[in-house]
């Protein structure tokens, strides 16, 4: 039986050591289990839907791409399970304490940092947030890019960083990062204690989904889910996988988490209706 | 009759002011050990970013927060502990005890550099050490040992008088240079060997390698001082011949731990006691006579280590002998066509016994060093029969030593 080939971007060397390890866990369980690493979610999005693999480890924008390019394509492709840690996630865009920003509307006529171009976290889904509250070009509002790790859809969390500095640095008003990051970033000592306050915080959305292609049959994919749901916490082999892939358990994927970035997608034309890349200046 | 007080149904958590970026989930994460498996922690707190942060900490955590109505504030929300808050541990075991009798046998290699007594997470790399026996490594000498050797440490600066007033004729003079030129040498080698001994043993025999470590350490102190006294009327350092460095280069390629420190520390350094002892006796000023007696303290410990763990080695172990007399053999063959104890040195001990050039001095000194020669043999055979060698093997091992001494 030929082994399902399986996609992932290698957005940090940490990726080889996680699926590496993944596979020799699933192949000792009977699954036929090979993987191939991108260099950015374009491509990844693409050869899934053209069945050159089986299998993707997808960002949220890469998710919805599939979704776009499937449909023009006319095959089917569906997501098996995600992180638990990603589920309800919410992006905020901070000041520091002491600024003079108190409601969304003070950001008129001022300089927000975002993470890159393609970060749904760090830049599409919060731009559309203020956009939605008022707050865009045509009210005044700079932007300011840290176009880290573009075509990784913002795994890469140097932009968030360089966005959380620029605002300790005042060179900008406000930056945009998840919450998770935002958590990160205060007890790593990147923000001293009560230097930052939350502007505005996104509704929650869902982040990574593990997606089948048309070519996985429906036994390999139920195989596959299956063997990611029973990965447990208790296996010495896995908790520390589990541990650098950040999350406690595989959960059964939802569609119901990806509405604010597919919006964000439609109003900033990131991609067209099926799924081809029109952004202005992205070359991942 | 009185019921044992049941534990409360929620595990109470009141963080006050405190933040999660101040250290909060510290507390959170001990309450939730208490609560878990089957309990919720009850978070009370006054932060004005509390529920935020905890959400975003337990999303990340993998627990599960329900927000408790504002009305109730400041009860903040009741969280669930995630599974994996007690399975974490499940697989641990205990890494033998902590104390000195507490190692066990076989210390499997994924304890790695884990301190003895410590509950280990299952799982990790599997750290490859050589010596992972307890009877290959061990010795119920070793703490006993440790803590003597720890308080018998010696400043080189105090313990020495080395600005003590004396003078010697130019030949003396030369001929102390030359032996501590000699001693450096091969302390140098007594410096690498433990160094690479004490690399191959796992790490849960703390104590051998405490022990060893602190032998590299006199030995550091000893090539320091001979250094210095070979320095020390402003001569240059005297002459390494290769027969002696042949000699030394045969014990950095022992790889077996109880070989390399049968060769090493019973025999080399055993000879050394006696050697240390003719040059205190015939020092011919105060800063020879002083570093060659504390040095040759320590190396009496450094023989009583060594001979303890082979002791203890081949009552476990009796056809390690076999090995051993093999490896005085084979290192015998290596170095018969080598010409042994530099000749400079051997002159050198004559003259020092001698104190002089005059013929009736140098007939003594003569005769010291074959007196020298006997005593070492002795020694060595005594410990060999220690080790359980009969005398006519020992007498035979004794004789195929090498030339060098060390
Ligand atoms: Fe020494
Ligand atoms: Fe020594």
């Amino acid at each position: 039986m030929n082994p399902l080939v399986f996609g992932a971007v290698a957005y940090d060397p940490k990726v080889v050591t996680i699926w590496s390890g993944f596979r020799s866990w699933l192949r000792a369980r009977q699954l036929a289990f090979d993987f191939v690493l991108y260099a950015h979610y374009e491509r990844q999005a693409e050869d899934l839907v053209g069945g050159r693999i089986d299998v993707a480890w997808h960002s949220p924008l890469a998710w919805v791409r599939t979704r776009r390019l499937a449909r023009a394509a006319g095959v089917d492709v569906r997501p098996l399970v995600m992180r638990d840690t990603d589920q309800d996630l919410t992006s905020v865009i901070v000041v520091r304490a002491d600024s003079s920003a108190a409601v969304v509307g003070d950001l008129k006529d001022k300089t927000v940092a975002v993470g890159a171009i393609d970060s749904p976290q760090a830049t599409l889904i919060p731009l559309h947030h203020l956009r939605e509250l008022g707050v865009d070009a045509d009210a005044g509002l700079r932007v300011v890019r840290h176009d880290t790790g573009v075509g990784m859809h913002g795994d890469h969390i140097g932009g968030e960083r360089e966005g959380a500095r620029a605002l300790l640095a005042g060179r900008v008003e406000a930056t945009c990062m998840t919450d998770t990051n935002h958590l990160a970033f205060a007890q790593d000592g990147t923000f001293p204690p009560g230097s930052t306050r939350v502007l505005t915080r996104t509704a929650p959305y869902d982040h990574c989904v593990l997606a089948a292609g048309p070519t996985l049959t429906a036994g390999a994919g139920q195989q596959l889910t299956a063997l990611l749901l029973s990965m447990s916490y208790a296996d010495p082999e896995l908790r520390h996988l589990l541990d650098l892939e950040g999350l406690t358990r595989w959960v059964p994927a939802r569609e119901t988490g990806f509405a604010q970035l597919t919006d964000a997608v439609d109003a900033t034309g990131f991609y067209d209706p099926d799924g081809r890349v029109t952004a202005v200046g992205y070359r991942p | 009759m009185t019921a044992r007080p049941r534990p409360a149904a929620v595990v109470r958590l009141d963080l006050s002011g405190l933040g999660f970026d101040q250290g909060a989930h510290l507390l959170l994460r001990r309450a939730l050990e208490e609560a878990a498996p089957d309990r919720q922690v009850a978070v009370w707190g006054t932060h004005p970013a509390l529920l935020y942060q905890l959400t975003v900490w337990c999303r990340r955590e993998g627990h599960l927060v329900t927000p408790a109505p504002p009305d109730q504030a400041p009860l903040c929300a009741h969280v669930t502990p995630g599974a994996h808050v007690t399975t974490r541990w499940e697989g641990a075991d205990r890494a033998g005890s902590a104390g000195p009798g507490g190692a066990v046998r076989r210390p499997p290699l994924h304890w790695g550099l884990a301190a003895r007594g410590a509950l280990v997470e299952e799982g990790g790399p599997e750290v490859y050490f050589a010596v992972a026996d307890r009877d290959t490594a061990w010795t119920d000498l070793a703490p006993r040992l440790y803590r003597q050797a720890t308080a018998a440490q010696w400043d080189p600066d105090t313990a020495v008088p080395w600005d003590a007033p004396f003078s010697l004729p130019d030949g003396i003079e030369r001929a102390v240079v030359q032996v501590m030129t000699f001693l450096v040498e091969n302390e140098q080698a007594a410096l690498v060997v433990p160094g690479r001994l004490l690399a191959q043993v796992h790490p849960h025999f703390r104590e051998v390698l405490q022990l060893l470590a602190v032998q590299a350490a006199d030995e550091a102190r000893h090539v320091e001082v001979f250094t210095r006294r070979a320095l020390l009327r402003g001569g240059e350092m005297g002459t390494s011949s290769v027969g002696g460095r042949a000699s030394l280069a045969t014990l950095l390629r022992e790889p077996d731990f109880s070989i390399a420190s049968f060769l090493l520390s019973v025999l080399g350094e055993g000879s050394f006691l006696n050697l240390l002892a003719f040059l205190e006796r015939y020092a011919p000023d105060p800063v020879t006579r002083r570093i060659t007696h504390l040095v040759r303290q320590d190396e009496a410990r450094h023989v009583a280590f060594g001979l303890g763990h082979l002791e203890h080695r081949s009552t476990v172990d009796p056809p390690l002998r076999g090995r051993l007399r093999a490896a005085v053999e084979r290192r015998h063959e290596v170095l018969v066509h080598t010409a042994g104890l530099n000749t400079d040195v051997f002159d050198a001990l004559v003259l020092l016994a001698a104190g002089s050039w005059s013929p009736t001095a140098i007939e003594r000194g003569w005769r010291a060093v074959q007196r020298l020669r006997a005593d070492m043999d002795e020694g060595r055979r005594h410990r060999l029969s220690r080790l359980g060698f009969t005398d006519d093997e020992a007498a035979d091992l004794s004789q195929l030593h090498t030339r060098n001494f060390m």
